[in-house]
């Protein structure tokens, strides 16, 4: 039995986004939506987090940051891009700095669309991420195991 | 040591963060409920920590281990000391050694947020010090003696006298279960200018073994606690000290954090309002 899906803590990074989608993810933690009924931590610290969230479009200088965070973080891990920016650098896609998608930077494991995306689709991706997540672990085990002996 | 001490020190080895777990759990769950949220299941703390097992661990120093180690190390001490009935102070004196070894865990790393988060646990210790301390003076004046089964066994009237001991050992539990408005070096909550403070460079079951850590300690605070109303009787003695306990996190959801120095002056005042005062009325009472 894995428990990574029983506690998988989120780390959010907004990658230049109008906002609109970081509203949302945040309404999540709000009473109404409260995913702390799943032990869903937002962590502001990408050494404690399994699943990283990304809004917006990626641009030349948010890159480096978002590499260093997906790097940061300790394996099993997956990540989530969130709204039509993340997933294809949605309006901003013609700006000359963008990148169309989080995805030409790291690899991305669910896209949550949407403009903004609903706190419904975006907890339904952190559930999908989770089955992703325990899959990712049971293979981390087996390296170990590999790597032991 | 008899076969009888070994085996109540291995129950309170395996007991302890099993009990320190489940604080922590109706903890989360009470705070959700006081924010009108449904709140995690009341065994989270668990899952959280099986989960930190089985992700990689990310080493900074190798120290790093160890000290974390050597903080679980000295918290089971501290506990084992107070739970077989023995010398406060020395109880007290591993708890400190412990909270050390945390803070050079933080300080081994060069995260400047676990260098923040170190400093600030520093001088949260310099606030509640003095309060700890006067708590075993209390007993050791009331009850003449500093091992905890004599307390336990003192008289009843003994919360009485010691009320405001009582009062400033229940301001610094706040300091020592990190909670607002005190939760300056490290918060459970994270997106603070901190990061995570204290545990920011610790990760996997390094990250593990300090949240055992804290459980540990949650259950010998609430021993402390539950040495002043002892001599009452377990079936009054534990229900008040689990409210006093709980109570704290009421006091978490309805106050904003302080500065440290704001920290350091109240936490003093209290010292030295209710603790030397009653220490010094004590022979009259
Ligand atoms: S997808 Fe829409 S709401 Fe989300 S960051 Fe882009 S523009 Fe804003």
């Amino acid at each position: 039995m894995s428990f990574l899906k029983k506690s998988p803590w989120i780390l959010h990074y907004a990658a230049t986004s109008c906002n609109g989608c970081d509203i949302e993810v945040l309404a999540c933690l709000t009473p109404l939506y409260d995913v702390e009924r799943f032990g869903i931590i937002n962590t502001g610290n990408p050494k404690h987090a399994d699943i990283l969230m990304v809004t917006g479009s990626v641009n030349e200088e948010s890159r480096k940051v978002l590499e260093n965070l997906y790097a940061q973080m300790p394996d099993p891990k997956a990540v989530i891009a969130i709204g039509a920016c993340a997933l294809s650098g949605g309006i901003f896609r013609d700006a000359y700095n963008v990148y169309a998608g989080i995805d030409q930077v790291i690899p991305v494991d669910v896209y949550v669309p949407g403009c903004a995306a609903r706190p419904e689709s975006i907890i339904d991706g952190v559930v999908q991420a989770l089955g992703i997540l325990e899959e990712r672990g049971k293979q981390r085990k087996r390296q170990r195991k590999v790597a032991l002996s | 040591m008899s076969y009888e001490t070994l085996a109540l020190a291995a129950a309170f080895i395996v007991l302890g963060p099993l009990v320190g777990g489940l604080l922590a759990g109706i903890d989360r769950r009470l705070t959700a409920r006081m924010q009108s949220r449904q709140g995690p299941p009341i065994l989270q703390p668990f899952y959280d920590v099986l989960k930190l097992f089985e992700k990689d661990t990310t080493i900074v120093t190798s120290l790093q281990t160890l000290y974390v180690w050597c903080f679980l190390f000295f918290m089971v001490i501290s506990g084992v000391i107070l739970y077989l009935g023995g010398d406060l102070l020395i109880s007290l004196f591993a708890l400190t050694v412990s909270g050390i070894f945390l803070v050079l865990t933080a300080e081994s790393t060069n995260s400047p947020y676990s260098k923040i988060g170190s400093a600030r646990e520093l001088v949260l210790m310099m606030a509640y010090e003095p309060m700890l301390i006067m708590v075993p003076l209390g007993f050791f004046l009331v009850a003449g003696s500093f091992r905890a089964a004599d307390i336990a066994a003192g008289d009843p009237s003994q919360v009485i006298q010691l009320l405001g001991v009582l009062i400033g050992f229940l301001f610094i539990l706040t300091i020592k279960l990190r909670k607002s408005p005190f939760d300056l070096s490290s918060s459970h909550h994270g997106h603070q200018e901190l990061v995570k403070g204290l545990t920011t460079d610790i990760t996997g079951s390094d990250l593990a073994l300090v949240e055992i850590g804290h459980w540990y300690e949650n259950v010998i605070l609430l021993g402390w606690l539950y040495l002043f109303f002892a001599p009452l009787g377990v079936l009054w003695a534990l229900p008040i000290a689990l409210v006093l306990f709980f109570a704290e996190v009421l006091v978490d959801n309805t106050n904003a954090r302080l500065k440290w120095g704001t920290t350091v002056k109240a936490s003093w005042w209290v010292a030295g309002l209710f603790g030397v005062t009653n220490l010094l009325v004590l022979p009259f009472i």
